[in-house]
């Protein structure tokens, strides 16, 4: 059984993608998050509350993926990490049921 | 070895949202399978029907390859790279998203339903650049043949994604016999049948069904029907 609401940060650099991803992460007593589009809010937002997905979006180079990682495994340990494909759209619920179900395609 | 899964087409995901009718191969949106996720690199295959004058409202896309084959009727695609196309039976369309693309899909026939193949693969690689391509297909070049609708670049008989796929699109008389040679050694092949029915390598096949094989070398295909229609996409199968 997922435990809900599930608490979802996404992390992605196309500003205009991450506001449709702020509202499509938050489904009312499904799903709760916040959408940001740099680092530094990433770690900023994870210190403030405990994410249980973090997705990282578009524009998320390796180097960044792996800063966040780092940063994540100290300050959030128990967060799962994915990638997330396409921009807010089908995949979305596919990706987070997936993830929570601990397995990725 | 070679593996074999069927596909049923009445085993597809189906979605009802009265303008728009989707059976989805793979799991998307509010169909979840975890055992039809995705084939390798392709994670996407609605076979999707719009009706007259609907679609899909501007909405955004990342880091996929976006292949759309329409069937029947057209779709009239307006993105923020610029592009006002539309795009109709016997032309496919490819968008690149990359970094990230707004767009949207109408059905350009006020009255007719529009059929199309919608199609999705990993890209080979994150957060390039997007882009947007159309091309019409040599109809004549489909006639109990293979035409490489999609390959990697340069494609003179189509076009190209950011992965090392490549789309066949062959329509065959009954009783027909082909065979496809496998690009690359361990890439997977996605059969899809559009219209009549098929054997292959000993599976038979009836419209909408497919079959996914790993594994092979080559292919072998048997056309059962008369105008029979084929999809082929093979795909590697670490995305």
């Amino acid at each position: 059984m997922i435990k809900q609401p599930i608490n979802i940060l996404a992390i992605g650099r196309n500003g205009e993608i991450m506001q449709v991803m702020q509202r499509l992460i938050n489904v009312p007593d499904k799903r709760t998050g916040r959408a940001v589009t740099t680092d530094e809010e990433a770690i900023a937002a994870c210190r403030e509350e405990t994410f249980d997905l973090v997705m990282l979006c578009a524009g998320i180079d390796e180097s960044a993926e792996a800063g966040i990682r780092q940063q994540l495994a100290q300050i959030n340990p128990n967060a799962v990490v994915i990638r997330h494909y396409g921009g807010g759209s089908g995949l979305l619920e596919n990706e987070i049921m997936m993830a929570m179900a601990g397995r990725q395609a | 070895m070679s593996t074999y899964i069927t596909h049923k087409a009445d085993t597809r995901g189906k979605a009802d949202h009265g303008w728009l009718t989707s059976f989805q191969s793979f799991s998307f949106a509010g169909y979840y399978n975890p055992d039809r996720i995705n084939f390798g690199a392709l994670r996407v295959l609605n076979d999707d029907i719009v009706a007259g004058g609907k679609g899909f409202g501007i909405h955004p896309h990342d880091n996929m390859e976006i292949i759309s084959i329409p069937l029947s009727g057209a779709l009239e695609h307006r993105d923020n790279l610029g592009n006002t196309k539309v795009v109709g039976e016997g032309e496919v369309q490819v968008m690149s998203t990359g970094t990230g693309v707004f767009h949207s899909e109408y059905n350009h026939n006020a009255e007719e339903e529009a059929r199309f193949l919608q199609i999705w693969v990993f890209p080979k690689e994150l957060n390039i650049t997007p882009q947007y391509d159309q091309v019409t297909l040599d109809q004549a070049k489909m006639n109990n043949r293979f035409l490489p609708i999609i390959a990697p670049a340069p494609n003179k008989e189509g076009t190209s994604i950011h992965q090392d796929a490549w789309f066949n699109l062959g329509v065959f008389d009954a009783g027909r016999q082909e065979t496809y040679t496998v690009n690359e050694p361990g890439h997977g092949v996605y059969a899809f049948v559009i219209d009549g029915s098929f054997t292959i390598d000993g599976h038979r096949l009836d419209q909408r069904d497919a079959l996914a094989i790993e594994g092979a070398a080559s292919v072998n295909i048997i056309a059962e029907s008369d105008k029979a229609r084929l999809l082929l996409i093979e795909v590697p199968m670490q995305p």
